[in-house]
């Protein structure tokens, strides 16, 4: 998960998209933070009061180094250690597919944060798709560049299976800020086929 | 309060030299179990320079066999340093060209501040087991009057291993307006059942010391064999079943390929184990050993709130900063997760990390890399926001 998020901001649309979700002087949490970079430049711009929680130790070690406070935990568990509602935005970028149960984080992050925002990889994205129909193997992209036998990313979704496991969950989707690839009015119009991702604004349904 | 450098001719390498000073305490010091403790000397070092707003200053706390002598040497002859001299000097990771490092010996102890084998002013003889048994929030006490002394208003942290994390702990709650941070390491907020009994077989072991005579020995008689005994049932503890397996595995003494088929030691580990206790006993007075460790089972920061730790750190004010090791099983890492849960539960300011490591519980002497990294990062950043 670190390598992952510890990427530049420029290259990372969705990270854009949660930064303008951010309230200055918010309590905000990031799940899989990585070394902290992004709670950093929150911090520096927003004077968010942050919270990392991270499982590798080096990465925990930079966070430290970026003067962003850190716990070591395992999204994999259960978060208990996270009290009700002590965020306002609890943030979960490009690592819900890498989970064992993307179900039962999600009932956890809606119940810590008084928000959640999630970004997902779509793997119903056209190319996805094209590249099943026509080379009936499993989709790589610049965004998953490993192969099927070796990927971290274990539990990818389309728009629509977030969209209906939300709905069956009991979960609120506030806003959806699809990220677009080349295709931005296509995108707008057919998110599930032409958005690479997209940022969900969750909460817990009342 | 400047630590000099003098070039040893051997090596041409500069020497940190430190000196041990002394502060006696103006009043007598109460005791949590209701004596007083009069007369009190607290002896203790410190390496680098207070800067003139005074907020750079970072207390250290030592472990149960620790002394004042942190860092640095008492002259260029002294075969070793401080305990902690790899973690703590100038340009090293708590480095001393910037901080101005403090560290006590603690009362009760026998490494110069006031303990059993102290005069007793009422008797004018030593306390012996008449010492008040003390607590560690008794040994914090005394610290504060120290740091008040030193004309410190706030520390920039408070940091220690094992029981100096108890000390570090209790400074957190017992004064949460002196300090901007606190670094407990490989801690808890309570002595397990499991680690009482450690202490309770090692008493046991000096009070068989036919030399120990309920504590009134003498110094050409010392209840060397108890206490050495005590230290090595200790020191198992402090290692672990990888660490030991690495380092002697069954490999026997002298490099023999043979057992000798008797009961002086044979195993490289036993003689280990017999070397430590040994070098123990020219250092430690058996008497001390009682009084620490009995400390360290009183220990508990949940008594005064019910057992409720979420109330115990409800008023602390420090940004903290937990670190436990992975193969510690005297103070685990569900230990230090408890504290951090606490604290979370409050909304305060934690970080926390367990740091894969082999060494079991000496980790936090050992693993001077990523602890000294993440502790020399803390330290700055709290530095920073040390006057918002």
């Amino acid at each position: 998960m670190s390598e992952k998020r510890n990427c530049d901001f420029n290259s990372r649309r969705d990270l854009e998209i949660i930064s303008s979700l951010v309230v200055t002087g918010s309590k905000v949490l990031d799940l899989g933070c990585g070394d902290g970079s992004f709670l950093r430049k929150l911090k520096d711009e927003k004077q968010i009061s942050a919270l990392g929680v991270e499982i590798d130790q080096d990465s925990i070690v930079r966070c430290v180094g970026n003067g962003v406070p850190v716990i070591q935990g395992d999204l994999n568990d259960r978060l208990d250690f996270l009290p009700d509602q002590s965020f306002d935005l609890a943030i979960l970028s490009h690592t819900l597919q890498e989970t064992r149960r993307p179900d039962n984080l999600l009932k956890d992050i809606v119940r810590i944060g008084k928000q959640a925002a999630v970004s997902v990889i779509n793997f119903g994205h056209w190319r996805c798709r094209l590249q099943v129909a026509f080379t009936g193997k499993m989709p790589r992209s610049p965004q998953m560049p490993f192969q099927w036998y070796d990927t971290p990313n274990i539990h990818f979704c389309t728009l629509k299976d977030f969209r209906k496991l939300c709905q069956d969950l009991g979960i609120k989707i506030v806003a959806e800020y699809p990220v677009s690839g080349k295709y931005p009015r296509m995108t707008k119009r057919k998110p599930n086929l032409f958005a690479i991702g997209c940022v969900f604004v969750l909460e817990a349904e009342k | 309060m400047e630590n000099l450098k003098i070039e040893t001719q051997m090596t041409n390498e500069p020497v940190f030299i430190t000196e041990a000073k002394d502060f006696r305490l103006p009043e007598p010091l109460p005791m949590d179990c209701g004596r007083v403790l009069k007369e009190v000397n607290i002896r203790y070092e410190t390496a680098g320079t207070l800067n003139a707003d005074r907020s750079n200053a970072v207390l250290v706390t030592h472990a149960l066999s620790g002394d004042a002598h942190v860092c640095g040497k008492h002259s260029p002859e002294d075969k070793k340093p401080g305990w902690w001299d790899e973690m703590i000097g100038p340009g090293k990771m708590v480095d001393t060209n910037k901080y101005f490092v403090i560290c006590s010996n603690v009362i009760g102890g026998c490494a110069g501040s006031t303990g059993p084998q102290s005069i007793d002013p009422d008797t004018g003889k030593p306390y012996n087991m008449t010492f008040p048994v003390t607590t560690v929030a008794d040994m914090v006490r005394a610290q504060k009057q120290l740091i008040d002394h030193l004309g410190i208003k706030k520390l920039l942290a408070v940091l220690g291993g094992s029981m100096g994390g108890m000390q570090v702990l209790q400074w957190a709650v017992s004064y949460p307006d002196m300090m901007q941070a606190v670094i407990p390491i490989a801690t808890a907020c309570q002595f397990s059942p499991q680690n009482i009994a450690f202490d309770w077989v090692a008493r046991e072991a000096i009070k068989a010391d036919p030399n120990w005579k309920g504590g009134d020995y003498t110094e050409d008689a010392v209840p060397a064999r108890g206490l050495a005994a005590a230290r090595m049932l200790a020191h198992i503890t402090y290692l672990s079943e990888e660490s030991m397996s690495r380092k002697f595995g069954r490999s026997l003494q002298d490099k023999s390929e043979s057992y000798d088929y008797d009961f002086d030691f044979d195993f490289a580990v036993e003689s280990y184990l017999q070397y430590q206790g040994r070098r123990f006993v020219e250092r430690f007075d058996a008497n001390s050993y009682f009084y620490i460790t009995r400390a360290t089972d009183y220990f508990d920061l949940t008594a005064s709130s019910g057992g409720d730790l979420v109330k115990a750190l409800e008023k602390v004010k420090a940004a903290f900063l937990l670190v436990s090791f992975s193969s510690d099983w005297l103070f685990p890492t569900s230990q230090s997760k408890r504290i951090v849960d606490a604290l979370l539960a409050n909304g305060k300011e934690v970080s926390f990390c367990e740091i894969e490591s082999g060494y079991g519980h000496d980790a936090f002497l050992l693993e001077v890399d990523t602890l000294g990294k993440m502790v020399r990062d803390f330290l700055r950043y709290q530095q920073e926001v040390y006057h918002e």
